[in-house]
């Protein structure tokens, strides 16, 4: 599990906090999106929860974040990147600049961990094949499309093998199927007990991917709730998030005094 | 080997040395990996501003008492020119040996296999991101031109006018290199470059014991040579 408690972050040199009295908890194999307007605070959020705030970024933090019971704080960093690990939106700054082919690109994180050579293959092998990379493997990781290096990015965290995976806009430059890929991708990852939590302005993505939306406006959380419930609230219009398709089309269909249901899982076929 | 030979040119000396390690050493490999000709040109290129400050101090300016002819107060003299010409015979042996190891070795190759060895994984990681800054800046420049070409920026025609297009793409290629150095190391980190310890490498490169061998008769011979120039009993060759 992880959670923060009571959590309050502010940037080395700034004089306010960015995050304000956060409380989040992801239970094991629970898939929570984070969404909220630009400068709501999503990407500072996910770095207190990767521990990397303020562990290498620097500035103070109040309350705590604790991984699996123990307490972020007294972590290494390598010892973080053992439990949790955190993607960022952009592709370039994932690739590690070092790596001859996107297979070593991606078996940098399990070899960094030390892992014997055969642990290290079989779990970039994995990571390829959830993404469905197998065609890129031979491929300098500098002369990808900005959708294959997203790709490879989080195929890099997978093979991590973490107990908790942080995203931070992972599909930001992918096409649809792209982005239905790691999607899936997520999906599987979550039913092996991991933990994951999506920023994403992709709320269709989000509907039909977490159990769990959580709403950030200010530093603060302002709407936490299933994923149904929070994506029918209105508010979150007024937060400036785009609701999902579905939750729209069944919106529209209901001033016009159509009940949703009649339409069966119709709507759900025609908007996933 | 590059070691080897650059070090046995220093230290044997004379003509035939140097010449012996270029012709018999050199040379046979660079041909065998089919490099011999461009390793001849980039060897010649190098060498060309050193020796060219070689001739002229050597030649005018070493004591000696065969005076071959005079420019002003400067005389040329026999001993310089074989001066010169000792000097010559070692660089260019030194710079076809540095040559040969920059043409047939991949240096991220080299760079995984030192630290197979033993190099720090941190070290190794400093030098290979090295190797790779530089097309990676390139290719960033280009893109900032374009996008700059496209604002009307004239980075085409004279070379007075290259140079002024060149000039206001520098700033960006600088700072957006450098804001992104925080978000890469922080992507590092996350994939546990910082656990310290040995880390298992996915391959190695090939290395017979022909090869082991070869390197170990070529670094007896190099300490003897030494040894030999040390204590005096190294024969003097022309």
């Amino acid at each position: 599990m992880l959670e923060l408690t009571g959590v309050s972050y502010r940037y080395a040199g700034y004089a306010t906090e960015v995050l304000h009295d956060i409380d989040l908890r992801l239970a094991d194999g629970e898939i929570v999106g984070l969404v909220g307007p630009n400068e709501a605070g999503k990407s500072t959020l996910c770095l207190v929860a990767s521990g990397l705030a303020p562990a290498s970024v620097g500035g103070s933090l109040r309350g705590t974040l604790t991984l699996d019971g123990t307490p972020a704080a007294g972590l290494a960093t390598h010892e973080l990147a053992e439990r949790v690990v955190v993607g960022f939106q952009n592709p370039n700054t994932q690739r590690s600049g070092i790596a001859a082919t996107v297979f070593e690109e991606i078996a940098l994180g399990p070899m960094n961990l030390g892992l014997a050579v055969a642990e290290t293959v079989e779990r970039t092998r994995e990571a390829i094949e959830r993404l469905k990379l197998e065609h890129l493997i031979l491929r300098d990781p500098q002369r990808l499309s900005g959708g294959q290096a997203q790709l490879v990015g989080i195929a890099s965290l997978l093979a991590m093998r973490p107990r908790h995976v942080i995203l931070d806009e992972p599909t930001a430059q992918l096409d649809p199927a792209g982005t239905r890929l790691v999607g899936e991708a997520l999906r599987s990852l979550a039913g092996t007990g991991t933990s994951l939590l999506i920023a994403e302005h992709k709320t269709d993505l989000l509907d039909g991917l977490c159990s769990r939306i959580v709403a950030i406006d200010g530093g603060r959380i302002v709407i936490d709730g299933p994923t149904g419930e929070v994506f029918d609230d209105p508010r979150l219009t007024g937060l400036g998030v785009e609701r999902p398709a579905r939750a729209r089309l069944a919106a529209a269909l209901a001033t016009r005094g159509v009940e949703p249901g009649v339409l069966g899982g119709a709507l759900e076929d025609a908007t996933r | 080997m590059a070691t080897v030979e650059s070090l046995g040119a220093f230290v044997i000396g004379g003509y035939l040395g140097p010449i012996a390690i270029i012709g018999l050493a050199i040379l046979p490999a660079a041909a065998s990996a089919r490099v011999a000709g461009r390793l001849v040109r980039i060897s010649l290129l190098l060498t060309l501003p050193i020796a060219i400050s070689v001739v002229l101090v050597s030649v005018f300016t070493r004591a000696g008492v065969h005076v071959l002819f005079s420019i002003g107060p400067f005389d040329a003299t026999a001993e310089g020119v074989d001066f010169a010409g000792q000097t010559l015979v070692r660089l260019f042996a030194i710079s076809t040996s540095i040559g040969l190891f920059g043409l047939t070795t991949e240096p991220r190759s080299f760079v995984l296999d030192l630290e197979r060895r033993g190099l720090s994984p941190r070290f190794a990681f400093i030098a290979l991101a090295t190797l790779e800054a530089v097309p990676a800046m390139v290719e960033r420049a280009s893109v900032i031109a374009s996008a700059q070409r496209a604002r009307g920026l004239d980075t085409e025609g004279s070379v007075r006018a290259r140079l002024r297009g060149v000039l206001p793409l520098v700033g960006p290629v600088i700072l957006s290199s450098l804001t992104e150095v925080e978000e890469r190391s922080l992507a590092l980190e996350v994939r546990a470059f910082g656990r310290p310890g040995r880390r298992h490498l996915l391959w190695r490169i090939p290395d017979s014991g022909t090869q082991l061998i070869v390197r170990a008769v070529l670094l007896l011979a190099l300490v003897a040579a030494i040894a030999g120039r040390i204590t005096g009993t190294f024969p003097s060759l022309p």
